[in-house]
């Protein structure tokens, strides 16, 4: 049992795996782009501006500022999130392409850092994505300040990318996924301070939230938008470090006992 | 030098003892057949030759590397073809072999320059452009083989190459695994036809329950279990015939539902007796691999 959890072999290996994502992505990139960010940006818009009409400043922003930070880390952590789980269960369950991989010289560690990378990177696009339609909109306070969202955002794909992986490990069928969002993801979306802040919330609410890296995220990235240097950054930057790096180190141990016994 | 070996090979999954200590040595250019009933053991004893599980014990050396720790650097110089076609759904036939070739390390340029010759192997010159869903059965089959070659390995594993495949395509996956051997590759394949064993392998291993039970030649496997020549009587009378003259005109007899195996060493007075019985059907034949087979591991079903 406990042979299964050694520490990850680490080595650039991984890029064929990533780039064999990458290629199949390629040929669906507009249909998948379309999905990805129909969804975040009909929230953001329609709540923005029609729910944002009836509210006073949210955090002495307008609403749809605020909503505009949320919007950003909550698409990118769905965008990881959905490529880890039903994508990469695809390729690990369905279509055997891992087995397949590591018929080769490359092994199970080599493939699922190649996995993570690839659904940090898909998320970075939906999260930049976001971030054009900001700046097109001119929604941020220092567009000098907004690039620092860029690396929150890769920060922000390899934390829900690495917690994701645990749920492929483990998981039966696609149906099981449904438990991981209506436990995990969907809760963080309501109680870490994308629609409204945390501090709205009861006190034991905004203890929960408090450990939820969706709350870490957006600390760091709302900040951005209005232009002010995030409070306690490090702190942001090692929780999302440590969802990410422990969420992947046990979803490597699992998989080599589920792939490799 | 063997090109594989393995001895005492171990592994079980909690009372299942599922490898319980085999040995297997394959030499270069050889076809070597692992064949044995479901759950005999045959694909976990590939997956620890290949180093994809760790054994309880034993020693695996396969092209001079020890297994499973310098597994992936024997892996460069070997071909997989699995037992389930795991082509990637997305990619045309030319994209399968660059996406697989990166996997070794190769160079795109390398690949590209390989892809015409494992085209024409694989009979799919004209499809390079296809899509995997648009080929047949026996072309997705072809293809894996061939994509497995695209290392231009020295050992190549084959589970179950031809199952599912009409006659026509079996034939055609023959000739090239013929090609293989004939360009001093080695292949270590499992099947559940003994006639494809027959065929192809120089020697060969029959698993049961984890166990080595035979290991030779296909015919010196005959030779030493079977009667060279076997009578199959069919139909509700055999048990009558097989009371009255079993003991007297075979070896060795048994009856199989309405069917007899009557095995002989000179089955000229058998033919004789049953030419004066026009009503009880008959095929007369020599001992194959699967009368071997059959006699070793049980006729009962393991499922």
């Amino acid at each position: 049992m406990t042979h299964y959890f050694h520490l990850p072999q680490l080595s650039l290996r991984f890029i064929p795996v990533w780039r064999r994502n990458y290629l199949v992505w390629r040929k669906l990139a507009i249909p998948s782009m379309l999905g990805n960010l129909a969804d975040p940006m009909l929230y953001m818009l329609g709540l923005g501006f029609g729910l944002g009409s009836l509210l006073p400043d949210v955090a002495g922003v307008p609403y749809i500022t605020f909503l505009a930070a949320g919007t950003i880390a909550y698409s990118t952590m769905n965008s990881a999130t959905f490529e880890v789980l039903y994508s990469g269960f695809s390729r690990m369950h369905v279509q055997k392409t891992w087995d397949a991989i590591m018929n080769t010289p490359m092994t199970l560690d080599d493939v699922m850092l190649g996995e993570l990378t690839w659904a940090a990177s898909k998320s970075l696009l939906s999260g930049i994505a976001i971030l054009l339609i900001i700046w097109v909109m001119g929604l941020q306070a220092s567009f000098w300040m907004t690039l620092w969202i860029i690396p929150v955002v890769i920060l922000i794909g390899f934390c829900f990318s690495g917690m994701g992986l645990v749920m492929n490990a483990i998981s039966p069928s696609y149906d099981f996924f449904l438990y991981y969002f209506t436990l995990v993801i969907t809760p963080m979306v309501l109680l870490c301070g994308v629609f409204f802040p945390v501090s709205q919330l009861p006190a034991w609410l905004q203890t929960v939230s408090s450990i939820l890296p969706l709350t870490h995220a957006i600390d760091l990235v709302r900040p951005l938008m209005l232009g002010v240097t995030p409070n306690q950054a490090w702190l942001h930057v090692l929780v999302l470090l440590a969802y990410g790096a422990v969420g992947f180190y046990l979803a490597l141990g699992l998989t080599r006992r589920r792939l490799l016994s | 030098m063997p090109v594989l070996s393995a001895t005492n090979l171990r592994k079980s999954y909690g009372e299942l003892k599922v490898v319980a200590g085999v040995d297997i040595s394959i030499e270069k250019g050889e076809c070597f057949g692992l064949l044995g009933p479901n759950g005999a053991g045959k694909t976990t004893t590939l997956r620890l030759l290949l180093g994809l599980i760790e054994p309880d014990a034993g020693e695996i050396e396969m092209l001079g590397e020890p297994v499973p720790k310098q597994a992936r650097r024997a892996r460069l110089r070997v071909g997989v073809v699995p037992q389930m076609d795991n082509l990637d759904p997305d990619f045309t036939v030319h994209e399968n072999f660059m996406t697989y070739g990166r996997y070794f390390g190769l160079r795109d340029a390398e690949i590209a320059a390989r892809i015409p010759a494992l085209l024409d192997f694989a009979g799919l010159t004209n499809r390079a452009d296809a899509k995997i869903q648009a080929l047949s059965g026996g072309m997705k089959r072809r293809l894996t083989l061939a994509r497995a070659l695209v290392n231009d390995p020295d050992l190549i594993f084959l589970d179950e190459p031809t199952t599912g495949l009409d006659p026509q395509a079996r034939h055609l996956m023959w000739q090239g695994l013929r090609r293989l051997l004939s360009q001093g590759k080695t292949i270590i394949l499992t099947t559940h036809f003994m006639e494809e064993a027959e065929r192809l392998c120089d020697r060969l291993t029959i698993l049961d329950r984890g166990h080595v039970i035979a290991t030779g030649s296909p015919r010196a496997l005959i030779a030493q279990h079977i009667e060279p020549s076997v009578m199959e009587l069919y139909g509700e009378q055999v048990a009558g015939w097989g009371q009255q003259f079993g003991d007297q005109l075979c070896e060795r007899h048994e009856v199989v539902g309405e069917t007899l195996f009557c095995y002989s060493r000179d089955g000229e007075a058998l033919t004789e007796n049953l030419k004066t019985r026009p009503h009880l059907r008959y095929l007369h034949r020599p001992a194959n691999l699967e009368d071997v087979f059959l006699k070793l591991t049980g006729r009962d079903l393991r499922d």
